[in-house]
């Protein structure tokens, strides 16, 4: 069936468009294959508002008179209101919108129509690959190899081609350890640190299952992660009770016995469903201004919402601890790996490596970590929080990560190459976008659908030609310090900038925002381009002796 | 000084509360001032100051292994720990500082001794340094409608007043006092904020002595005179802050509220703001959550939920919110009472004024503000502060209500206000230290009995001393949406949990970098760059102008800011490592804790300052707090034991081993 077979009605005049802070407008209200576009009628100037399909997460109807009511509620959590005149045309246009909305196609969807005239689909896709990643990462050369093992995605199908494993290890020793791990996710590397060459590795679960199954080359593959050092730390993001019950459904955990060289600590994290309604909860009790206080706050407490950006936060700093101070290699899993595991593990690069710290560098860890490592975006993102389908594999696991981004953000002001306004574009992004890069759940899927031949790259559009300033922060100052976040719940905070974002109260954030920006300009302007060199080299001068100190109490 | 029966304590453990595994051993002086801690062997001055006066309650400890313990609660909500290996040394401390801590006269305050190497003109000028005169001036005022009154110029009206009051022109001497004697305590309505554009007016009273019944005509007139102060308006608002249930149970003592049918024009309101034990209660409550050690998030919101504070503070701000509305939008007059009008009356007015009058949101303004909606009218400081010891039911957080509503604001609209919220901690911070004569006594008139200007300083002067450190670098008057009333939300979401206060001292609780420091720094440095632009410019001027003088410029530009960049912000901290374990183990066993303190005493600091202008305080001794100028290095080592951090609780005996 065509796409246009869903539109009935494709045009109604004298819509009235409602949304917050704006006076009502009226216009006409368009339907097309990807979105819906309100036009005000004013011939200069006219005013539109374009709105993708994919962005609404669930509509709502109500009949008035003769007319029709449609409250459109869109997963980048704006809520508008369209009041259409004549029944018939409002049920044709929300029963539009219902279909389109929720494509189940990859290649129907709009990133594979979107040809934008700046940009041209010649060219690699993507910032970087794993092979790119390794040349370029000196240190690993010595001890750790690409392997290609996973090249026809037979091994893992939720791994990219490339993965960077040991050295010493053979390819079939990785089949072999990938049959012994949920989904064949064996462990290999996420983060090689750069003070002290210890890595975070991650993975899914191994198969222990009910009778203490054990895998040889899984043991010998972990061995070779720590090479001769006396210790690793395997980091698991259940609670030691859901480890031990995973047995039972065939899933497991390294046992002392087995690895003896690897400390396990157990780390409960909520997962899947339980998230998902997290994140639905707290964005209902954001949508209510009238609650009292302590409504709010109870309702604030039991979204659970800000108890996950604690537990992950916590995590990241432990595996930081575990690998910048102790330093120890640390694996990083819970069950399938895909989605907490990633969580932490790019959650501890950020605090760990001053690289991912920039616009650059943080954009390919998401790539890294997140896009190709396999987080299935397309089933996670499938929905947020308005919708009122039954929850089937959603989890705002990125939204989470973008949050603990944002956290972290605020306690080192300085630290980050690039603003809350980049997080905020990636929330609405991941989605719904106009670009291919969270499309699908896998490199595998993305292969198969084309994704890279007829999509184009958000992450290349971002960078290509200049990063725009409203994603850049004003005040960065590289540092090449771990930056420890605070993870006491007096230091956490509600993230205003996206679940408060279309209300008065982040709107006068961003006025202070600019207001920042034009200090800064202003300085620039007198100090002269040379200036902000000088400035940051002077600075990192002050930061030696610290890290010094920093190091000599890590041997400790 | 006879009360201190042990001047010096040695080898006292001081205790960071943040992680008992960081501690400092050194000795324990009590002077007849301060308690003074000095950490010992290091090169560093690791002291620790707190004047007695900040004390709140100290509390002995059962013993542990290593000695007495000794925990003291500080009104500024400091918490430290003392260990002290004897018992006997422990008992004279805890004596000695509950009576310290706890003056039974005037004279024993700290403000009184307090003797920075000023001369008496100084001294006498640092009092003229805000002028309630001028303030009333700022206003418009006296007018031809408005007037001072002479009638309380002894203090015989009302106690509790300041001796200069504006009333309405129209009043009589006799309205006037026929309206004191129909108001608690006699504090007659008078006016508290005038609005030049449109004459409206804030005024502020106690509760009317109504009962059930009573009328009073003189006060009727007070009350019509006022309305008619304000020519463009055809009513007037009389709020009534409490709760109404309160209200009516006053009247059972004879006092109460207006009768709409007795006042022409009236339009009366009740807002609900709770008593002063209903704050007190709130916010220690308030304080216990900020105190939790690794509390989980949910225990956290929790409590702070329980507390109830935030909803106090919201009702403050809606109260503010509508007297301001009133003046501002409606063009209305506002008389505000509560029962006596020291404590909901002083805080609602001076939200009120704060959304009314960008001034207020200027430094010299919220000193002006609090010095008159505060200091004249009669807040209980000495009571509500307790600065004397006395009855505890009256120790209440009014002004600290207060303050946090500013901060919300600030919070809210970040531009807005010229000060920042050190500003509003330092203020806090000096209400409650008796070091400046500002907040002792409980009216003016008791200030003026105990000569307050004759014997003390001022603290204004030496806060506009530091005004640098309390610029809010993102200010900016002139945006249109700055100027005039501010419209706060009061969506829940608004009113937040101001932890720069709560946990003051908790400083790895703080983000590690400061925005604001750092914006202020570029923005100095900015201000430098131009004015030496403007010199060189004004030489070149001079020197007739040669292009080779245009290379030395650029030059000379280079090197002074280089130097100004030297200056170390925030950033220094990045490397403190937090304490990840804390919420996940059942606390670690007290031997391990005291073996790491010892091995690690050596080379930590507690509660390692941050590089200077972070916190404004910590640079004046005797405000109560003295830097620990050491590095923070702040490590510490994991834990190495299994048993505490890794529960193999899946592991069978013989696969342990």
């Amino acid at each position: 069936m065509e796409l246009s077979e869903h539109i009935k009605t494709a045009n109604v005049e004298d819509v009235t468009l409602k949304r917050p802070f704006h006076p009502a407008l009226r216009g006409t209200l368009c339907v097309t294959s990807h979105h819906l576009l309100f036009s005000d009628r004013k011939d200069e100037a006219s005013w539109q508002l374009l709105i993708l399909l994919r962005n609404i997460d669930a509509i709502e109807k109500r009949a008035v008179g003769s007319s029709g009511t449609i409250t459109i509620k869109c997963k980048d959590l704006l809520v508008l209101q369209l009041e259409i005149p004549g029944m018939e045309e409002c049920l044709n246009i929300a029963s539009s919108i219902e279909a389109l909305s929720s494509l189940e196609s990859v290649t129907e969807m709009y990133p594979f129509f979107y040809r934008p005239s700046h940009l041209t689909l010649q060219g690699p896709w993507g910032l970087s690959s794993m092979e790119q990643y390794y040349k370029q990462t000196e240190r690993l050369w010595d001890r750790w190899r690409v392997s290609t093992v996973n090249s026809d995605y037979s091994v893992c199908p939720s791994y990219p081609s490339a993965v960077i494993v040991p050295r010493e290890v053979a390819d079939d020793m990785l089949i072999r350890s990938a049959r012994f791990r949920q989904g064949g996710r064996f462990p290999v590397l996420s983060y090689c640190h750069h003070r002290n060459g210890m890595v975070i590795m991650r993975s899914s679960q191994p198969l222990t299952g009910a009778n203490k199954k054990r895998c040889k080359e899984d043991e010998l593959l972990l061995q070779a992660v720590i090479d001769g050092s006396e210790l690793g730390y395997v980091i698991d993001l259940r609670s030691a009770q859901q480890a031990q019950q995973a047995r039972m459904t065939g899933g497991g955990f390294e046992s002392k016995s087995c690895y003896s060289h690897w400390k396990r600590i157990h780390r409960h994290h909520e997962r899947g469903k339980v998230v998902q309604e997290s994140l639905i909860k707290l964005v209902e009790a954001c949508s209510d201004p009238s609650h009292s206080v302590d409504r709010w706050l109870s309702k604030l407490e039991n979204s659970k919402w800000l108890s996950h950006v604690h537990s992950a936060l916590s995590t990241a700093g432990l595996v930081v601890e575990c690998v910048e101070r102790d330093g120890h290699s640390v694996l990083v899993h819970g069950s399938e790996g895909t989605d907490n595991t990633l969580l932490v593990s790019s959650l501890a690069q950020l605090i760990l490596d001053p690289a991912s710290r920039t616009v650059t560098g943080f954009l390919c860890l998401l790539e890294r970590e997140w896009i190709q490592a396999g987080h299935p975006f397309q089933q996670r993102c499938a929905h947020s929080a308005y919708s009122h389908a039954r929850l089937k594999q959603e989890c705002p696991s990125f939204l989470l990560l973008l949050d603990c981004v944002w956290q972290v953000w605020r306690q080192f002001p300085l630290a980050l190459e690039f603003s809350e306004a980049l997080l905020l574009r990636l929330a609405q992004e991941a989605y719904a976008s106009n670009y291919g890069t969270f499309l699908c759940n896998s490199e595998q899927e993305r292969c198969a659908a084309g994704v890279k031949e007829n999509t184009h790259c958000l992450l290349q559009s971002l960078l290509k030609p200049d990063i725009e300033e409203q994603y850049l922060n004003p005040l960065y100052e590289p540092t090449d310090l771990a930056i420890w976040p605070s993870v006491h719940p007096q230091s956490l905070q509600l993230w205003t900038g996206l679940f408060l974002r279309w209300t008065e109260y982040a709107q006068n954030m961003v006025e202070a925002r600019e207001e920042v920006w034009s200090i800064v300009k202003e300085h620039r302007e007198r100090a002269g381009p040379d200036q902000t060199n000088n400035t940051l080299s002077t600075h990192c001068e002050t930061l030696t002796p610290f890290e010094n100190l920093m190091d000599e109490l890590t041997i400790l | 000084m006879e009360h201190i029966r042990m001047p010096k304590v040695e080898n006292v453990r001081l205790v960071d509360r943040s992680s008992s595994r960081r501690i400092q051993v050194g000795t324990l002086y009590l002077t007849a001032t301060h308690i003074i801690f000095v950490g010992k062997g290091s090169e560093d001055r690791n002291e620790l100051w707190v004047l007695h006066s900040l004390v709140c309650n100290v509390v002995k400890h059962k013993s542990s292994q290593s000695g007495y313990p000794l925990l003291i609660h500080c009104k500024n909500f400091q918490v430290i720990q003392f260990i002290i290996p004897q018992e006997s040394d422990c008992h004279n401390v805890y004596i000695s500082l509950s009576r310290l801590s706890r003056p039974e006269k005037y004279e024993e305050l700290y403000c009184f001794s307090f003797n920075p190497n000023v001369d008496k003109a100084e001294r006498e000028h640092s009092w003229d340094f805000l002028n309630l005169k001028a303030e009333y001036s700022r206003m418009g005022l006296p007018n031809k409608l408005w007037h001072v009154t002479p009638i309380n110029r002894e203090y015989r009206v009302c106690d509790t007043y300041p001796a200069d009051l504006f009333v309405p022109k129209s009043v009589t001497l006799p309205v006037i006092v026929g309206s004191s004697k129909f108001r608690s305590r006699g504090r007659f309505p008078t006016l508290s904020y005038y609005c030049k554009e449109n004459h409206a007016t804030i005024c502020r009273s106690s509760q009317p002595l109504s009962g059930f019944s009573a009328r009073c005509l003189e006060d009727e007139q007070m009350l019509q005179a006022i309305m008619k102060s304000n020519p463009g308006s055809r009513f007037m608002y009389v709020v009534d802050t409490r709760p109404k249930l309160n209200a009516m149970a006053n009247r059972a003592a004879g006092k109460g509220y207006e009768n709409e049918d007795n006042y022409c024009n009236i339009k009366f309101q009740f807002i609900g703001i709770e008593n002063i034990h209903v704050m007190r209660n709130s916010q220690q409550k308030l304080i216990e959550v900020s105190a939790l050690r690794s509390p989980s998030m949910g225990e956290f919101l929790l409590g702070l939920e329980n507390s109830d504070w935030l909803r106090h503070i919201k009702s403050t701000m809606e109260a503010g919110i509508f007297i301001s509305k009133a003046v501002a939008e409606e063009g209305v007059s506002v008389l505000v009472h509560c029962s006596d009008g020291w404590d909901r009356t002083a805080q609602v007015c001076s939200v009120a004024s704060v959304l009314l009058d960008p001034y207020y949101r200027t430094i010299k303004g919220l000193m002006v503000l609090i010095e008159k909606d505060w200091v004249s009218f009669g807040h209980k400081f000495s009571h509500r502060c307790g600065h004397l010891d006395g009855e505890p039911k009256e120790v209440s957080p009014v002004i600290d209500q207060f303050l946090e509503c500013v901060w919300q604001l600030m919070e809210q609209f970040p531009c807005a206000f010229e000060y920042n919220e050190k500003f509003l901690i330092s203020i806090h911070n000096h209400v409650y230290s008796c070091h400046y004569g500002n907040f002792i006594c409980n009216s003016q008139k008791e200030r003026k009995d105990l000569c307050i200007k004759e014997k003390s300083h001022s603290i204004w002067p030496h806060l506009w001393e530091s005004k640098l450190d309390f610029m809010n670098p993102l200010f900016k008057p002139d945006q249109s949406q700055n100027q005039g009333l501010l419209r706060p939300s009061t969506a829940p979401y608004c009113f937040k949990y101001w932890r720069r206060l709560y946990n003051r001292f908790d400083r790895e609780l703080h983000p590690r970098q400061s925005e604001l420091d750092c914006l202020m720094t570029i923005k100095e440095e900015t201000q430098q760059l131009e004015e030496e632009l403007a010199l060189y410019e004004q030489k070149l001027a001079v020197l007739d102008k040669e292009r080779a003088k245009t290379l030395y410029m650029q030059k000379g530009v280079l090197d002074s800011k280089q130097a100004l960049w030297s200056l170390p912000l925030d950033t220094s901290l990045a490397n403190t490592p937090q304490d990840y374990i804390g919420g996940f183990i059942g606390g670690a066993p007290n031997v391990f804790t005291l073996q790491q303190g010892e091995r690690e005493s050596a080379e930590l600091s507690l509660f390692g300052d941050k590089p200077k202008s972070s916190d404004a305080d910590s640079s004046d001794q005797e405000s109560g707090v003295a830097d620990f100028s050491s590095h923070s290095s702040g490590e510490e080592s994991l834990p190495s034991e299994d048993s505490v951090k890794y529960p193999d609780s899946d592991e069978t005996g013989p696969n342990r081993a």
